[in-house]
């Protein structure tokens, strides 16, 4: 990194869904703006007023569909009006949107143009039902391929990676690691009252997810368990450079310090090249290591990006923690709890805590900043001294839009 | 002719009532799906929904409307496996907008029965009126050059009757949808004597197709449905009748209610049912049944006084109760009719009857609990062990009562209504949502 670059004043809205006993489909909900100017006012709060926001970044999915509204840069000076006139940028890249946001803001960091960057994404995606919001998310995926996709489009796209995992690599030792990945993600939501399953109170969770997909109710290898839900959230960070800590007064005991990033791009118009691997993602997170100079061997802790229980599990493959084909046995084995040898997605991801897409990314890094300045109250893992540094993965679509960032604790 | 060309052109007469509603959706979407295959491609298929008011009909189209979209929400899967080859539609969206014009485009509304003269098949759902019924099907069928075929909706008139009074040969068969029949699962199937095979035949591949369970019931007024549940009724006013001199009307209802829908664990409680069925229309189903059970009376007084007073229960066209033995608001009971006052009681100033009917028995588990639970014999049996070990009036009232509805269904049984035991336990638990068969050994 040319210049260091720190986050803090992370904020979460809660992760609003049929997980949430608040939640009903029935009744009206609150609308982008609520999340938007809570999470918002939140972080801004934190960073001791507006005035010491150079400009936003705001990511976002596809609020044109689900809730009618476009230039989204407009909500900047919504949120404070000491924003008014100040830049704003809105990024997009499907559920790799926050990864976006963040990347940008970093750039706009060592740009020299801007000192502190607020940071803010939003989706509000229970204004449709999920057969209609299915059509939505399928946008993340090239067009010309949604007339042969399933129904739910995107569960389709991963049950298919699954059912082709399945075959390389044996269905029931990955399923077990599904069923285990679903565990996980529910205990640590409990831990965590934004978390979408933050209420869930099955006393069997194995019992729950053990059921066999059933592709004439939903898809073919998945389950709905295996897949994170449909979420209204927000969540927003500062950056800001060395200067902007001190205009910002903050300390450098609450911020966490960004050692690399790292953003790849795949070709939309294309199928995954092979469908058990994340390709993308792992060269995101090869770079991200190359520039950071650490190995897999120093990650404390990882939010991936589990839209799906087996993106998951393709993920530790991706990062190197297990061979391709061993992710499974690396879940079993409890290596991926909250005290296990890395504990993943500690305040459940996306199965767990929920998936508001263009907010996700941010989530993440929100999560390991709390992690990390040891802020996570309930959730709070151990971070082992040798092993400093906590990582987040966030994907768009299949695999195409992947930015991986490597932070530690500011010193 | 095969069973999809049979269903080219098909008339529901009453089609804008409430079971007429139900039996024009899943009939719409029946022929909708079948105009998909592509043998099938260049027919034209007509579902005429014949009513008297054409008010009525406007707000059917509305209700199909409404319920096409969430039957094909549901089946999206399958629905975009019907649209493969259409390349123009690609979104769940367009292909669920597409369909409900679709289906709706099958459907044509009319108050004039010669529409139903170039029938294939009359489905009949009006009033539980067997002389209404025979009036209509006589009238089709000497204007028909097709010799149709019937298939009515009765609850309760012998199919034989009606083949015989219409003079229709044989060309009818009972075919008993439950409310709401888009929901409801059971039909009963009911075969007279004289009925020609090939319907029978059609009408089995037609309940399957439209998912239902069928069971057959024998051509006796009332079948196994209405024979079970009047009966059950007359039981529960009866109870009422000997309860009422010492606690009073309002109370003795609400006792009754109470414990056949608590203690006996129902989805509702039998003067709620007779409510949501209609008080009127209860009175209608005994007087057709009454004639043909010469050692019974299945006639009650007290409905009679009801509904000269005009209270008869049933429904708004809202779907909200209207007041029958209860008032109800918002779906819940807020008042008791009374006798001798003749007025509705607030239903709080009829409590504490929990004081006379003592606590709940252990391990009582409410209805929606015993449904929910896949294999529900050993909860429900234990709680009606707990029952009978009881010393109070609920645990004795609901004993009596479940000791008569046992009795009503080997009844059933016995005059032949019901071929066997099983089929009567089906039909209450499938077509009256109970958690489990009035014919048990729960008492020992």
């Amino acid at each position: 990194m040319k210049k260091k670059i720190y986050l803090t004043a992370g904020y979460n809205t809660i992760s609003m869904g049929t997980g949430r006993k608040e939640f009903n489909p029935k009744n009206s909900r609150p609308g982008i703006e609520h999340y938007i100017k809570e999470a918002g006012q939140s972080t801004i709060k934190m960073i001791n007023g507006a005035e010491n926001v150079d400009e936003i970044v705001i990511s976002n999915f596809a609020a044109s569909q689900y809730n009618n509204q476009g230039n989204l840069p407009g909500y900047a000076p919504f949120i404070d009006d000491k924003l008014r006139y100040k830049p704003s940028t809105r990024v997009e890249g499907a559920c790799g949107s926050g990864g976006l946001a963040l990347a940008t803001a970093i750039k706009f960091l060592l740009s020299g143009e801007s000192e502190v960057v607020l940071a803010l994404g939003f989706e509000v995606q229970n204004t449709m039902k999920a057969v209609y919001g299915a059509d939505v998310l399928a946008t993340a995926g090239w067009w010309a391929h949604r007339k042969d996709g399933h129904a739910h489009f995107f569960p389709g796209q991963f049950s298919d990676r699954a059912g082709a995992y399945y075959e390389k690599y044996g269905k029931d030792i990955t399923r077990k690691a599904m069923v285990k990945w679903y565990q996980n993600a529910i205990e640590n939501a409990r831990l965590d009252n934004t978390a979408q399953e933050f209420h869930n109170s099955d006393t069997d969770l194995e019992k729950t997810a053990s059921i066999e997909p059933n592709k004439k109710s939903f898809v073919e290898n998945l389950t709905v368990f295996d897949c994170s839900k449909v979420s209204d959230a927000a969540s927003a960070i500062a950056l800001m450079t060395e200067d902007g800590l001190k205009r910002c007064n903050i300390s450098k005991s609450d911020a966490i310090e960004v050692v690399s990033f790292a953003q790849a791009e795949d070709d939309i118009t294309t199928k995954p090249e092979d469908a058990t691997k994340l390709l993308t993602t792992q060269k995101a997170v090869q770079n991200a290591f190359l520039k950071a100079g650490i190995t897999k061997d120093e990650i404390g802790t990882v939010e991936a990006h589990d839209c799906f229980s087996i993106a998951g599990i393709m993920a530790i493959e991706a990062l190197g923690f297990a061979e391709f084909g061993k992710g499974p046995e690396f879940v079993i084995s409890g290596k991926t709890t909250r005290d296990g040898e890395v504990p993943f997605n500690t305040t459940g991801g996306l199965v767990g805590w929920g998936h508001p897409v263009g907010a996700t990314g941010i989530h993440q890094a929100v999560t390991i900043w709390q992690q990390l300045t040891g802020k996570a109250k309930s959730s709070q893992i151990k971070i082992n001294q040798n092993k400093p540094y906590g990582m987040t993965i966030n994907m768009g679509g299949d695999d195409k839009t992947v930015t991986c960032i490597i932070f530690k604790k500011s010193e | 002719m095969n069973y999809d060309e049979k269903l080219t052109n098909i008339s529901i007469l009453g089609a804008a009532g409430k079971m007429g509603s139900g039996i024009l959706l899943l009939t719409a979407v029946e022929i909708t799906d079948l105009n998909f295959r592509k043998e099938n491609q260049d027919k034209v298929f007509v579902l005429n929904a014949i009513d008297i008011s054409n008010k009525a009909l406007s707000g059917l189209i509305e209700y199909v409307r409404v319920q096409i979209r969430k039957i094909a929400e549901k089946k999206i899967i399958q629905l975009r496996e019907m649209y493969k080859e259409n390349l123009e539609l690609v979104n769940n969206s367009q292909i669920i907008d597409d369909y409900i014009g679709k289906v709706l485009a099958n459907i044509r509304t009319s108050t004039r029965m010669e529409t139903a003269y170039n029938s294939e098949i009359i489905f009949e759902a009006v009033n539980e009126n067997p002389e209404l019924k025979i009036k209509l099907f006589t009238q089709i069928d000497d204007n028909s050059k097709n010799q149709p075929w019937y298939f009515t909706n009765t609850s309760s008139v012998p199919i034989s009757y009606l083949n015989e009074k219409a003079n229709l040969g044989g060309r009818i068969i009972g075919f008993h949808f439950y409310n709401p029949p888009a929901i409801q699962k059971l039909v009963e199937l009911i075969n007279s004597e004289s009925t020609l095979p090939e319907i029978t035949e059609f009408a089995q591949t037609y309940a399957k197709n439209l998912k239902k369970f069928v069971v057959n019931s024998n051509d006796i007024a009332g079948f196994i449905g209405n024979g079970h549940f009047m009966r059950d009724a007359l039981f529960g006013i009866k109870m009422v009748e000997e309860l009422q001199e010492k606690y009073g009307f309002a109370k003795s209802v609400y006792i009754v209610n109470k414990i056949t829908q608590d203690y006996m664990i129902r989805p509702m409680g039998i003067f709620q049912l007779i409510d949501y069925v209609g008080i009127d229309v209860c009175i209608y189903i005994m007087s057709v049944m009454n004639p043909y059970f010469v050692d019974e009376e299945i006639h009650s007084e007290l409905l009679d006084k009801l509904f000269e007073m005009n209270i008869r229960g049933g429904q708004n066209s809202d779907g909200t109760q209207k007041d029958g033995f209860f008032k109800y608001q918002k779906g819940k009971m807020t008042n008791i009719f009374d006798f001798p006052s003749n007025a509705y009681v607030n239903i709080e100033d009829v409590f504490p009857v929990e004081e006379i009917l003592g606590q709940l028995p252990k391990k009582h588990l409410t209805w929606k609990e015993a449904i929910k639970i896949k294999e529900n014999e050993n909860p429900i049996s234990e709680y009606f062990y707990n029952l009978k070990d009881t010393n109070s009036l609920g645990a004795e009232l609901s004993i009596k009562y479940m000791k008569a509805s046992k009795a009503i269904g080997e009844k059933l049984v016995t005059l032949n209504v019901a071929k066997t035991e099983k089929d009567v336990n089906d039909v209450m638990k499938t077509g009256f949502f109970h958690a489990y068969g009035p014919i048990n050994n729960y008492l020992g």
